[in-house]
């Protein structure tokens, strides 16, 4: 049993972080073969599918907006994907409040009115959960997006930080996350600088808060390194096959 | 709906200048209203207003099975209700994704605050008491989550926690006020164009992009944020709406 005063001992964290460090961080897009584009994120002990479909046609037909694309996000945890019993399948008022946000974050960052009257599904599955589920399906998301070759502002990275005692550090566990005193997840656009998602439980002072901002900001940089890194050897992967298809001829 | 619609343009227009439909400053709050003890069949109520919007807060005590983990814990849930008689576009129904983002919001804030100490809640074995908070939402006007948080924490303010007997509440007793640990209110801004406001009206927020949340608690703390919409708050922005809402909190507070 985990306790809270083990979660920060000479400065380091229960797995042996220091407060700037984030968990392993692996990302690999074009996982799925009918998806238009997909990402898997594994990320700690999380493990988060995305898939993008479309731009398609709206349905039902009345949500469609003439001047721009809809995004339809969908945030979802698997029965099996906790430490804990059973969850319920099919959506919960947890999973239906963060695929709202995520949708914000979306469309933020797809340029929405290249793609007038259509609908763009933007499925986050989580399939194994270790805490910060959501920054890790928004920043598969986006990958999967951008595989899909929607084209987007930049790529939204999704990050958290949060209060241990009076200890700011990014990437919480889901102990940390459980026995911290704070936990802010954010998805930021690394380029424009630019907030998408802020929520937050715990009490934090003003200072926190422009600590916390500062750490997602830098840390983010980290995350967005591998997203991009998963794009380009996805791209390899393609041009590799399209090689071989044409040696073959 | 079709005016508000229309109307987007002329209201992006004004918030460019710094103005407001209704002469507002963009750092005024409509007229606020609380009345407590709106409904007394209720261990807690209050009827909050802003402006035009109007929403209900009642609460209720009850007992129900504690979590396993957590065995001599209370429960308090929040629960939000868009009811039919507020809006044109309100529907009966299972709540939206809207009801159940503002429910949630106002939970937060509660909650991370520890406005209501729930340790040592256990009624009988496997029983605790539960604090179920409504807000009924009976007129949209807009800023819905800072009337409904208003009312919320007005209600808890109201309430009286019954006398607990054979591990059920004995109904219209009265076992004394239901002490808080703090007090929470939320004070939500409004992104049109590159100008922030808050306390928007429905018009207002159909003109904006986004909004941000935040409950302030005592000591100059936040205890929730909830970013909603597509824009985008560059972290000098943030900070800058976190200094109003610990201004506004002032105004706040006087009201309950």
């Amino acid at each position: 049993m985990v306790e809270k005063a083990d979660l920060f001992k000479n400065g380091k964290r229960l797995d042996g972080r220091g407060p700037m460090d984030l968990r392993p961080l692996k990302i690999t897009a074009g996982v799925l073969d009918r998806a238009q584009g997909s990402a898997l994120v594994e990320w700690g002990r999380n493990k988060v599918l995305a898939a993008v479909y479309g731009p398609h046609e709206v349905l039902p037909k009345h949500l469609a907006d003439p001047p721009k694309a809809i995004i339809n996000a969908r945030y979802i945890m698997a029965p099996f994907s906790g430490q804990e019993e059973h969850g319920r399948s099919g959506p919960n008022r947890r999973s239906i409040e963060i695929s709202k946000v995520a949708k914000h974050v979306f469309e933020n960052a797809v340029l929405v009115d290249q793609f007038p009257k259509t609908m763009i599904d933007v499925h986050m599955e989580v399939l194994q959960s270790d805490g910060g589920t959501r920054v890790a399906g928004i920043t598969a998301g986006a990958v999967a997006l951008a595989d899909a070759g929607i084209p987007l502002r930049d790529l939204p990275v999704g990050l958290s930080a949060g209060l241990i005692g009076e200890h700011m550090v990014l990437d919480l566990d889901k102990y940390e996350d459980n026995l911290g005193d704070s936990d802010m997840p954010m998805v930021i656009l690394p380029r424009t600088g630019e907030i998408l998602l802020s929520q937050m439980d715990g009490m934090l002072s003003r200072d926190d808060i422009s600590k916390a901002f500062d750490m997602i900001f830098q840390g983010a940089q980290k995350v967005r390194d591998k997203q991009i890194e998963a794009l380009r050897q996805s791209y390899e992967r393609m041009a590799a096959q399209a090689q071989q298809g044409e040696n073959n001829q | 709906m079709i005016l508000e619609q229309i109307k987007q343009g002329f209201i992006r227009d004004l918030a460019e200048k710094g103005q407001r439909e209704d002469g507002r400053g963009l750092l005024d709050y409509r007229a606020i209203q609380v009345t407590k003890g709106f409904a007394p069949n209720a261990e807690g109520s209050a009827f909050a207003e802003i402006g035009k919007s109007k929403v209900l807060a009642g609460i209720k005590f009850d007992v129900l099975a504690p979590f396993a983990d957590r065995p001599t814990e209370g429960v308090v849930m929040v629960n939000a209700e868009f009811s039919p008689v507020a809006h044109p576009e309100f529907r009966a129904g299972p709540p939206g994704e809207n009801s159940i983002e503002l429910a949630r919001v106002v939970d937060r804030g509660i909650r991370s605050a520890k406005v209501v100490n729930v340790d040592n809640m256990l009624v009988a074995e496997g029983k605790v008491q539960g604090v179920f908070i409504d807000l009924y939402i009976l007129d949209h006007d807009g800023n819905l989550i800072d009337t409904a948080a208003l009312a919320a924490m007005a209600a808890l303010k109201d309430a009286k926690v019954p006398k607990f007997e054979d591990g059920k509440v004995v109904r219209g007793s009265n076992a004394g006020p239901l002490p808080l640990q703090d007090i929470v209110l939320s004070t939500s801004f409004e992104k049109i164009g590159k100008t922030i406001m808050v306390d928007a009206t429905d018009a207002e927020e159909i003109a904006s992009a986004g909004r941000l949340s935040l409950s302030t608690a005592n000591d100059e703390k936040i205890c929730s944020s909830q970013k909603s919409g597509s824009a985008g708050f560059s972290k000098d922005e943030y900070l800058q709406m976190v200094d109003w809402a610990m201004e506004k909190r002032k105004d706040l507070l006087a009201k309950i």
